[in-house]
């Protein structure tokens, strides 16, 4: 009996939110069709909608969900029956099959919710679809947000959203849904840790937009981690993952200033930072390195984000630890955006020649719309004195960039370097933001 | 966002039962693994504790235990979509309770911890 306990919508939403992702997953198992596993979800939805504000929360809601939701596969199934005009004999097919169902809803709900949750992941994270496509039905799948959601979440209209969406299911009925071969494991885990990292990033430094960040979204990104730890406790990666998340969402409330602007590393109050957050970092990073080499990519940035958990002010940070671990990353994952941190952290270890010659070299013609290369050229320059040329980039900075926050933080140091005195103090760790 | 509950109870005359100590134990590896339970402990009586106030300027430090009858028995930190979830994952902890310890007694405060969702000016 939970008297007083006044049942809304939210509250109907709230606690099948909490189960959709087992209940899609074990759906999915009993019809092998995301897309029809997805749907008989949400009609349990509509049901547990039109009821439990009237009879309460069941005492298993997780059970009364896949019951729901299984009786609505079997009535489309009977339906399609029907209509084939083949009834009689797919009665009895149904019936048996009805009761194979209902044992194995006992079974969706527990002993399988772990293996069916990891099939479900990697079959929305399946590399035949494309990295939005990827974002938008792992949303949708594992974390029980609805398209509007989602489209605001990314902000994409929402009929964009659908139209992935929809896509997405068509491209995956013909793909088993089954956990990969041993030989496609690093590829198709790769693929899964992406999606959670975009999310991450999209809601810690959102590519266009008002917001500097938005916490909500991270804050997925974070559970989505928490929950493929928890599926794949072996995998050194998954945990490295987590360790990064969890160590770069610490630094979410000193992130944004109280009118909303953008403040950057350097400038963060750090007794703002989150403890809790970079102590479950650190654990994580921990695991992560006790599960042995080879050590990966999303380990290596928990590494560096780390060392910058570790130092109290901007100045006591091991610049010289973070070049190293660059060099590092720059050799099992190349590409031009480890390069430029790479420079920021050679910059604050070996000095501002030493970052701008690193910068320079990089391929200028790939990375010629990048803001926070422009931003980072700015920094060094002014940090060499060459406050003209510095004020040049971070004013190129600021046009390239789509989040206003953050063309603010540009414009106002392309500001000071037009009029600042050579060797500006300030500067701007790019480790801040990595995608 | 995040959620601190402190759960309330009367110091009972006997131990908890073994099968509510399991059923919790299954509860918090459930919430753990669903990425909502950041952080729990149970605490020890009152009378292992000690209390400091401050009342008109004088600092004041006495023993424990402390004089309510109900005590704060143990936390758990959450992290949450909703304030709706909150309750739910509270509803539950206290459902093991009415299940496996008949007669038990006791209450969870849901407290709401500041987060950057509350300092964004926005949204």
């Amino acid at each position: 009996m939970t008297s007083g306990r006044v049942v809304t919508a939210r509250t109907v939403e709230a606690v099948w939110r909490m189960e959709s992702a087992a209940l899609i997953a074990g759906l999915t198992r009993l019809t092998q069709d995301i897309g029809l596993a997805e749907e008989y979800a949400q009609d349990a939805l509509v049901t547990a909608l039109e009821q439990w504000p009237r009879t309460g929360v069941p005492p298993n809601p997780a059970g009364w969900l896949m019951t729901t939701a299984k009786n609505r596969a079997v009535d489309a199934a009977r339906r399609r029956a029907t209509h084939a005009g083949k009834l009689g004999a797919l009665q009895r097919d149904v019936e048996v099959h009805e009761q194979a169902a209902a044992a194995e809803v006992d079974d969706a709900i527990d002993d399988h919710v772990g293996d069916d949750l990891l099939r479900l992941v990697f079959t929305a994270c399946h590399p035949s679809l494309t990295l939005e496509s990827r974002v938008a039905l792992t949303l949708r799948c594992l974390g029980g947000l609805s398209t509007p959601e989602i489209a605001r979440a990314l902000l994409a209209p929402e009929a964009t959203v659908a139209q992935r969406i929809v896509r997405a299911k068509r491209t995956l009925r013909g793909v088993p849904v089954e956990l990969p071969p041993a030989c496609e494991w690093p590829q198709r885990l790769s693929a899964v840790l992406e999606v959670v990292y975009l999310v991450f990033n999209e809601g810690y430094a959102a590519t266009a937009g008002e917001d500097w960040t938005r916490p909500a979204l991270c804050a997925e990104a974070l559970r989505l981690g928490r929950v493929l730890a928890g599926l794949l406790p072996a995998q050194p990666e998954v945990h490295g993952l987590v360790a990064l998340v969890e160590l770069q969402a610490s630094r979410l409330p000193a992130r944004t200033g109280p009118d909303g602007s953008a403040v950057l590393l350097a400038d963060q109050d750090r007794r703002r930072w989150d403890r809790l957050l970079i102590r479950r970092g650190q654990q994580a990073l921990t695991r992560a390195e006790s599960l042995g080499a080879p050590i990966g990519p999303y380990t290596l940035q928990a590494a560096i984000a780390a060392c910058h958990a570790r130092a109290a002010t901007a100045e006591e940070t091991d610049w010289r630890r973070i070049a190293d671990l660059y060099t590092v990353l720059a050799h099992v994952w190349p590409n031009p955006v480890v390069e430029i941190n790479r420079a920021v952290a050679m910059g604050f270890a070996e000095g501002p020649e030493a970052g701008l010659a690193h910068v320079d070299a990089l391929d200028a013609e790939a990375l010629r719309d990048y803001a926070p290369l422009a931003a980072v050229r700015g920094d060094l320059l002014a940090r060499l004195g060459r406050s003209e040329e510095a004020a040049a980039e971070f004013r190129r900075a600021a046009a390239l960039t789509r989040n206003q926050p953050e063309r603010a933080v540009y414009e106002a140091r392309a500001a000071a370097s037009g009029n600042a005195a050579p060797a500006s103090r300030r500067s701007v760790p790019r480790d801040d933001r990595r995608r | 966002m995040r959620y601190l509950m402190l759960l309330k109870a009367t110091q009972p005359a006997s131990p908890p039962p073994p099968e509510l100590m399991e059923a919790i134990a299954r509860l918090g590896e459930e919430a753990t693994k669903s990425g909502a339970l950041l952080d729990f402990a149970g605490l020890a009586p009152s009378a292992a504790g000690v209390r400091l106030e401050l009342t008109s300027g004088d600092l004041i430090v006495s023993d424990g235990p402390f004089a309510e009858a109900r005590e704060v028995v143990s936390y758990a930190v959450y992290e949450v979509r909703s304030k709706e979830e909150a309750v739910e994952w509270g509803t539950r902890f206290l459902d093991v309770h009415r299940k496996h310890w008949p007669g038990w007694e006791g209450s969870t405060d849901i407290h709401k911890v500041f987060g950057p969702e509350d300092m964004a000016p926005s949204s």
